[in-house]
């Protein structure tokens, strides 16, 4: 045996592997067919009415699809025929979605960039119209911050606290309906469309507790469709925080609140944060609660108590909807800054949840 | 010194400390994280009390029928609106979404979990994670400027070849601001809230299952039909659900695409469509009183079709309650 060389023995492997699995294509089959498949596809391209890179694309890959199935079929029979072809679909479906996702990416980096200046980055559009070059997103940028944060200040500490409800007191409490109520109510909430939230926060705080519309109202809004996710993040990392670790702590004596706050917030810290921190990215996008809650402003405003505010949302929106060359400039400009601010958030959020994990003991 | 020992609280049997040993900075705690879950739900109601309460000036108002009307005027004099073709966009632009969202999420689940090696699996997770992290007015953008004008080749094409059916004709000649279009962004934004969910589900599927069917000579494809399918069918259907869900709310993006029309037209391709939630956005710094309250009235019913979608969606996987659209 020990004398056979590599290439023997891997020959003699294959030939084992045919005996007990059948014909196989050979290796090289899925590139030869994928080879022919283009080939013909230009040629069709070149000689008939298949016209378009488009076009082209989908012929290649329904020759190829044609191809391998039966010659598939043929060696191999039908039930390695199914399923190439559904290997070949289920690699294809992450193509198509994958395509998307850089067609996005690109067109915000490029129409983006050529708009981004420090003067962009540092100036509000106070005299500005629509019509014009110039101008800028920093007052928007200031009420994203500041809304943002506000939403976040009210919707962290209360997400935080509910799912401790959840997952510390819940369990020993004498009926679990609140519990059950509660946590289904969260998987619902984080359901219920943002323009809705917007509404709410307009028909009761606006129309019916006077309130003016500010940057504050837009951050209850926000407050509201981040709550579920901070919730569900922060239940989930406090449930894997061992047992052992608060029934060591119960032994010393030491209170339950105590244990919650030393103990388990502690070391399922690096999650909270990092749930928090997702929450925070997907509603910094928000535009729909925004549109409904706040009056836009040109200027810089720094009270989200008083007066309108811009944010980035909205501030895309009234330079899109604007309409002007300059204006859907300054959109993609607004566009790219919102994604990096999100992006920025959401690759911090994963770096933490990376090195501070919640370590089983 | 040996009579006064300090015990701690004694641990009831059940681990908890609840019982009469309890101290008050337990129950403060206990009351502050029990008013904060409270709070939830007190918001879920105000979210249907508030609504419902400033719906009823204006279906007061109208003179016409709420759920058959087309056409909105709320603001005029008698005040004329209703709901059919804001109706009818929502769920045609929904269902197309699903109709491309569904197969195109689970598959890129099923790639993810059981497909790809796993070194490349987290990074596609991640990168689909990233999908779901674009704000939807950015979408909106990009399906305007960008995919509106490729959408036009597949308009023709479905016109010329499928145009006997008539879901595809396009009597307009026009192809931009569609249904079309507008279900294909959304199909784009709900496919990484129906991957990421499909995923999960598929990943806890018992190794086990899958062993055995390879083990008696499945293909792979064969071990996804008969282990992975049977197992995930609660959480696929689910995360379907959810993505209509999604679908239905989605704001921005779809009012960016399509303009306010209030016609019932089933040639998806042509321009025109409208739906609840576009509507809200583009109605509303131009709406009056009646007007306002005609648009939270249109909310209300928003809020109603996605509560029910949703707690379907939730009831389905009442017993895995750790699948859920918010992680």
């Amino acid at each position: 045996m020990s004398e056979l060389t590599r290439d023997e023995r891997a020959e003699s492997e294959e030939l084992l592997h045919r005996a007990l699995a059948g014909a196989r294509l050979p290796r090289w089959g899925i590139a030869a067919a994928a080879v022919g498949a283009i080939a013909l596809a230009i040629i069709l391209n070149l000689t008939t009415s298949v016209a378009g890179v488009a076009g082209t694309v989908v012929v290649a890959v329904l020759l190829f699809l044609a191809i391998q199935t039966t010659w598939s079929f043929r060696v191999e029979g039908r039930r390695h025929a199914v399923d190439r072809l559904a290997t070949t679909a289920v690699y294809a479906t992450f193509i198509v979605a994958l395509a998307p996702l850089v067609a996005v990416l690109a067109t915000v980096i490029v129409k983006g960039m050529s708009v981004i200046s420090s003067t962009f980055l540092t100036t509000s559009m106070r005299n500005i119209s629509p019509r014009s070059e110039g101008g800028g997103l920093y007052h928007a940028l200031i009420g994203t911050l500041q809304q943002v944060g506000i939403a976040a200040m009210f919707g962290v500490p209360l997400g935080i606290l509910t799912a401790i409800y959840l997952v510390e007191y819940a369990p020993f409490a004498k009926s679990r309906r609140l519990s059950r109520a509660i946590s289904f109510f969260v998987d619902v909430m984080t359901g219920v469309p943002s323009v809705v939230v917007g509404l709410f926060i307009f028909t009761a705080f606006v129309l019916t507790l006077g309130m003016e519309r500010s940057g504050f109202t837009a951050s209850l809004a926000l407050t509201i469709l981040m709550l579920p996710v901070v919730v569900r993040s922060t239940e989930e990392m406090l449930r894997i925080v061992p047992r052992e670790l608060r029934e060591a702590s119960y032994a010393l004596g030491i209170p339950k609140w105590r244990t919650i706050l030393k103990i388990v917030l502690p070391t399922a810290l690096g999650g909270i944060v990092t749930g928090a921190m997702l929450a925070i990215a997907r509603v910094a996008g928000e535009t729909a609660p925004l549109l409904l809650t706040t009056f836009l402003s040109q200027s810089i405003n720094t009270n989200p108590f008083k007066g309108p505010q811009a944010a980035l949302p909205t501030f895309i929106w009234d330079q899109f909807t604007s309409a002007t060359d300059a204006s859907v400039n300054r959109a993609w400009g607004g566009a790219l800054v919102l994604i990096v601010l999100v992006m920025v958030l959401y690759g911090a959020a994963k770096i933490i949840a990376r090195y501070t994990g919640v370590k089983r003991g | 010194m040996s009579t006064q020992i300090e015990h701690p609280a004694t641990p009831s049997p059940t681990v908890g400390i609840e019982g009469s040993a309890v101290r008050r900075g337990d129950r403060v705690f206990q009351g502050l994280s029990r008013t904060a879950g409270i709070f939830i739900l007190v918001t879920m109601a105000a979210i249907a009390a508030f609504l419902i309460w400033k719906a009823i000036p204006s279906l007061q108002a109208n003179t016409a029928n709420f759920f058959t009307t087309s056409e909105w005027f709320p603001d005029q004099k008698p005040s004329v609106f209703g709901i059919a073709a804001l109706t009818f966009g929502t769920l045609m632009t929904a269902l197309i979404a699903m109709i491309l969202a569904v197969p195109v999420g689970i598959g890129i689940a099923l790639f993810i979990a059981h497909y790809a090696p796993p070194r490349l699996a987290s990074v596609l997770g991640f990168v689909t994670d990233l999908l779901a992290a674009v704000p939807s007015i950015i979408f909106g953008m990009w399906g305007l400027q960008f995919l509106t004008p490729q959408m036009e080749g597949l308009g023709k094409w479905l016109n010329d070849y499928l145009g006997f059916i008539p879901l595809f004709r396009n009597d307009s000649g026009q192809y931009s601001k569609s249904i079309l279009i507008a279900s294909v962004v959304l199909a784009i934004m709900v496919l990484p809230t129906v991957s990421a969910i499909s995923r999960e589900v598929f990943v806890q599927v018992p190794r086990a299952h899958i062993e055995a069917a390879l083990a008696l000579g499945a293909t792979r494809w064969e071990m996804v039909r008969l282990s992975v399918f049977p197992f995930a069918r609660p959480g696929m259907i689910s995360a379907s659900m959810l993505g209509l869900g999604r679908a239905l709310g989605e704001t921005i993006a779809v009012a960016l695409i399509l303009s306010a029309s209030y016609t019932i037209n089933w040639q998806i391709s042509e321009p025109g469509g409208n739906t609840f939630a576009a509507n809200i956005a583009l109605r509303w710094n131009e709406a009056g009183d009646v007007g306002l309250s005609a648009l939270v009235a249109s909310g209300l019913v928003l809020f109603v079709i996605t509560l029910v979608v949703n707690m379907a969606a939730r009831l389905i996987i009442a017993r895995r309650s750790e699948f859920s659209g918010a992680n």
